[in-house]
């Protein structure tokens, strides 16, 4: 029963395992979703009495949005190294795989958790809140996905950094905003041109930042991960 | 196959408190090898460099180069049975086996699983879920996992624990036939656990 196959393909045999993994143990404990899914309904909740029927400029709408899918995935998306931690099983992941497929694994874990939280997000944003329409989709979708991205990429690293501390719960979003400040500016800003209904083109730049801040932050963790993970 | 263990001039510090140094010894197969100290004298945290989810300060641990060519990653070699060694509370045991082998990218043998669960006495918990076995059972459970990928080098640190007079001549039966094939490391207080040992690290003299 020895691994005869080569590097690459177990490595990635490794890493759709361990999502699989975390995917089943979240359908039986719903850690996560449970904790997202609450965060939202309750702050669209709260918003929708704020706001009321007098509705709001689109760029504080984009920016609310935001401010929703960030505190939501603060809420939820620390889970996947968290749970580890508590559980006492990092020891034994440690033992099953490699550090940068357990990093890849969880990212990918984390990625559609956040997929289809900001998914929800704006389907209840939609309905409830009244103003805000999207005039660009394509540049709206574009900025979901990448902004999606980029928060389970930070959201990933930051996890596993904080998952051996003691005050995890205030530490994560502290460590986390100014981290994901530059996401933060660039997505509303594209959210904003997409309501107002500018142009693809004109939202060119913000997608490239995004690329950018996506690749940046991936390269990092990969880097920075094994010792992270080992000690 | 010829493997061996070798560790070098290993140092373990915690920021500043050292827990031991200079420890060195080659271990081969059909050996065992005793790790004793008291309390707090760092036999946990010599298993885990070993097992290399921990790294020491100082010095190396090595496989031989044609071992390491055919299993891969030192996990990969290594099953490690521990108290503080958790299993995946809400899968079942035969899952957690599965789980042990298909993210170390092999693929599951379900008779061999039937076998091995059966083996250490859990025939009939095999599709509980662990979070509803004892203690005692976990460790049976937990042998079963560090067996799964058939590993040439066997940790074991405290490797009697929980377990009743059926289970420890279970441990017993394993570590007899797994000395046979490749290498056994044992780190324990209690040296009834272990009749016999060919190499034995005092971590008392090693600070």
């Amino acid at each position: 029963m020895q691994p005869t196959e080569a590097i690459g393909s177990r490595w990635l045999r490794s890493t759709t395992s361990i999502f699989l993994k975390d995917w089943h143990s979240e359908l039986r404990t719903r850690y996560a979703i449970s904790a997202l899914v609450m965060f939202v309904v309750t702050t669209i909740s709260v918003m929708l009495f704020a706001i009321g029927s007098e509705g709001a400029p689109p760029e504080v709408l984009a920016a609310m949005l935001w401010v929703v899918i960030f505190f939501g995935a603060m809420s939820g998306l620390s889970r996947t190294f968290v749970s580890e931690e508590e559980r006492g099983t990092t020891m034994t992941l440690q033992l099953l795989a490699p550090p940068s497929a357990v990093l890849f694994g969880k990212l990918l874990f984390n990625l559609v958790l956040i997929i289809a939280l900001n998914a929800f997000t704006v389907l209840l944003y939609s309905l409830f809140i009244t103003g805000f329409v999207i005039k660009t989709l394509s540049i709206f979708s574009l900025t979901i996905l990448l902004g999606s991205i980029g928060l389970a990429a930070s959201s990933t690293i930051i996890a596993g950094i904080i998952a051996k501390a003691n005050t995890k719960g205030t530490l994560y979003p502290v460590l986390s905003f100014p981290i994901l400040l530059p996401l933060l500016l660039t997505v509303i800003n594209a959210t904003r041109l997409a309501a107002e209904g500018a142009f693809f083109e004109e939202a060119f730049g913000e997608f490239q930042i995004l690329v950018s801040y996506i690749v940046v932050v991936v390269t990092v963790s990969y880097l920075v991960f094994d010792y992270i993970w080992k000690d | 196959m010829d493997i061996h263990l070798v560790a070098r001039n290993l140092k373990k510090a915690f920021n500043r408190r050292v827990i031991f140094q200079d420890v060195s010894f080659t271990a081969g197969v059909q050996q065992i090898l005793l790790i004793a100290g008291r309390n707090g004298s760092g036999k946990s945290t010599l298993v885990k460099i070993l097992a290399d989810v921990l790294s020491p300060t100082e010095g190396t641990v090595d496989l031989e180069p044609r071992a390491r060519a055919m299993f891969g990653a030192r996990s990969n070699m290594v099953g490690f049975v521990a108290p503080y060694m958790m299993l995946y509370d809400e899968f079942t045991a035969r899952e957690n086996l599965q789980m042990a082998l298909t993210i170390r990218a092999m693929r599951p043998d379900k008779s061999y699983i039937n076998e091995l669960l059966s083996r250490v006495g859990m025939a009939n918990r095999m599709d509980d879920q662990v979070r509803t076995f004892s203690s005692g059972m976990k460790q049976r459970v937990k042998y079963a996992f560090a067996l799964v990928h058939h590993p040439p080098i066997l940790l074991l640190d405290e490797p009697m624990s929980n377990l009743d007079e059926e289970g420890i001549g279970m441990v017993r039966d394993i570590m007899d036939e797994h000395r046979q094939m490749g290498i056994l490391v044992v780190a324990t207080n209690d040296l009834t656990d272990i009749h016999h040992h060919d190499i034995r690290v005092d971590l008392n003299a090693a600070h």
